[in-house]
């Protein structure tokens, strides 16, 4: 299946990620009216040592995720592979940002719990984190796999 | 065709379904359990309390679980005895069940100590099932005085669930502390604040020394009046079934990290087991769900012929009182950090060159991976634990390593 992925070496620390997926989440048709002067809360995040190391991390779609395995509601669960959240189940116990071995789940506005679906159920279709960087750090791609 | 029998139906037991079903996707799976409710989180039922989750939504693996892996499931039933030389089960409706795999995921069962008097109290409850909830939904009113016995994870959720339903919650436990057994008194002390804001009354270093009808004679002397108790004092494993029939039981079953009991055929997975704990390099109960789930599905796995193990238990918890996160997990053994304010709390453990333990409160953001640094045992001294202890993050493990995270599948 098709995943985000990094190259880490190829990151400026723009954090141009970060808006467009906040973007892509907000539902808004306006990238100034959904943002301006609001605390962004992406679902991908750029990391580093505030200096010459950058790169960015979300969920990893795990081949077989812990978050799903402890997630005490069921609200999380794969379809074809992606690990998505149900916010009409999920209670917010934040189960699943203890046990993910990212820090790629996060506690959300609506008290669920957060994390990167790949843009597949927003108005993008495609992961606009990658569709948005401009040096190709952020890439949405097939890596090879065994057949699950 | 093979036959697999599990008894019970909670996350262990339909992990196990969804265990066997990744190897053999034809055999015969019965499930036995004596509640009215299967597949759901029991943690669950305080959020059912208080109105933010509800039968339909608490099904674990959705309704249609058990039809679309052929699984027979039995409700209200009991597993009475194991003929482990025969594997044959036998239960309380009178059928005797044949397998080829059985898993055991019995769970666990409120323990109280025989409290003077506990006979006069006319509405008393425990609080471990769905029907535990559904009764005290039934019985609690608005002008109820609730009286909890018990300030661990099940007494304090319990607290919480009826705060909106009762007239007032009270808890009491002899400990000096609340859930003295997970947490440092720093974090306690935050958690105490804060409940006892959002309503909860807290007698602590204070237990009932007998009843008498709706009265509580306190240990200190003081008299407590209330309506309804619940006793939330602890839970003990469901040793007795495979007890019975020969396995070898400590405080729990003692199972192999391939979930098999000292009976052939027979598995066990769930809060009714003993395993390693890798963080403390002994063996002990680690029941909470996420063990339950990965024990069942290996035990699933493995009864199906295939090979899992469960060799990372450690204990661990995520717990939110109005809208305060915890989280716990591994031994505590040295603290390396202890960082504490008005409202949040952060302490890391470590010994032998790896970390062991946290507890956080108020900040528990990307906490996984200090979990995953204990369950995956990561020398220290291979990352720049300097840098992880300030914050979790990727940037402690190294180019290499993130790549491999990052870059490939995981």
């Amino acid at each position: 299946m098709k995943r985000v992925y990094v190259n880490e070496e190829w990151c400026l620390g723009c954090h141009l990620c970060e808006y467009n997926c906040a973007f892509a989440n907000s539902g808004g048709p306006d990238m100034a009216r959904a943002l301006r002067g609001k605390e962004i809360r992406p679902r991908i995040r750029v990391e580093g040592d505030g200096d010459a190391i950058t790169y960015a991390v979300s969920c990893r779609h795990c081949t077989d995720p812990l978050c799903i395995r402890g997630c005490i509601s069921g609200a999380l669960h794969k379809v074809d592979g992606v690990v998505c959240i149900d916010h009409e189940k999920c209670v917010g116990c934040l189960t699943c940002v203890l046990l993910c071995p990212y820090g790629a789940v996060q506690p959300g506005e609506d008290g669920a719990a957060m994390k990167c679906e790949l843009c597949l159920a927003n108005s993008c279709g495609a992961p606009a984190c990658a569709a948005g960087c401009p040096n190709r750090a952020i890439v949405y791609e097939e890596r090879g796999e065994a057949r699950a | 065709m093979k036959r697999y029998v599990i008894v019970g139906a909670s996350i262990a037991a339909v992990s196990c379904v969804e265990g066997i079903r990744s190897v053999d996707p034809e055999g015969e799976i019965v499930l036995v359990t004596a509640e009215a409710h299967a597949n759901y989180g029991r943690p669950l039922i305080s959020y059912y309390l208080a109105g933010k989750t509800d039968i339909p939504r608490m099904s674990w693996r959705g309704a249609d679980f058990f039809e679309k892996n052929r699984a027979r499931l039995l409700l209200k039933t009991r597993a009475e005895k194991i003929d482990a030389q025969e594997k044959r089960v036998f239960l309380s409706n009178g059928e005797t069940l044949s397998y080829d795999a059985l898993c055991v995921c019995a769970g666990s069962y409120p323990f109280a100590p025989p409290f003077e008097g506990i006979e006069s109290v006319g509405r008393r409850f425990s609080f471990t099932t769905l029907q535990d909830a559904l009764a005290l939904e039934e019985t609690v009113t608005g002008t109820s005085r609730v009286l909890i016995v018990g300030a661990g994870f099940i007494g304090l959720k319990c607290a919480e669930g009826l705060r909106d339903r009762a007239g007032s919650v009270m808890v009491c436990d002899l400990a000096p502390h609340a859930m003295s057994a997970n947490l440092d008194p720093d974090a306690s002390g935050i958690l105490e604040r804060h409940l006892e804001s959002n309503g909860i009354t807290l007698a602590l270093g204070d237990t009932v020394e007998r009843f008498e009808g709706g009265t509580a004679h306190m240990k200190s002397g003081r008299e407590i009046a209330f309506d309804v108790l619940v006793t939330a004092i602890g839970v003990r494993p469901n040793t007795a079934l495979l007890k019975d029939a020969g396995a070898e039981v400590n405080r729990g079953v003692c199972v192999s990290e391939r979930l098999e009991t000292s009976l052939p055929g027979v598995f066990a997975a769930g809060d009714c087991t003993e395993t390693t704990d890798v963080s403390a390099g002994a063996s002990g109960v680690l029941a909470v769900l996420p063990n339950a789930a990965l024990q069942g599905h290996a035990a699933g796995v493995n009864m199906a012929g295939g090979d899992e193990r469960f060799d990372k238990g450690i204990k661990m918890n995520s717990i939110g009182f109005f809208g305060l996160h915890i989280m716990s997990a591994g031994t505590y053994t040295e603290p390396v950090l202890e960082e504490v304010t008005d409202r949040t709390s952060k302490k890391l453990y470590a010994a032998g060159g790896v970390l062991t333990g946290f507890i956080l409160v108020g900040d528990v953001r990307r906490a996984g991976i200090y979990t995953s640094l204990i369950r995956e045992r990561t020398p220290l001294d291979q990352i720049d634990f300097e840098a992880v202890k300030r914050e979790p993050s990727l940037l402690p493990f190294g180019r290499e390593i993130r790549k491999k995270k990052l870059g490939g599948v995981v």
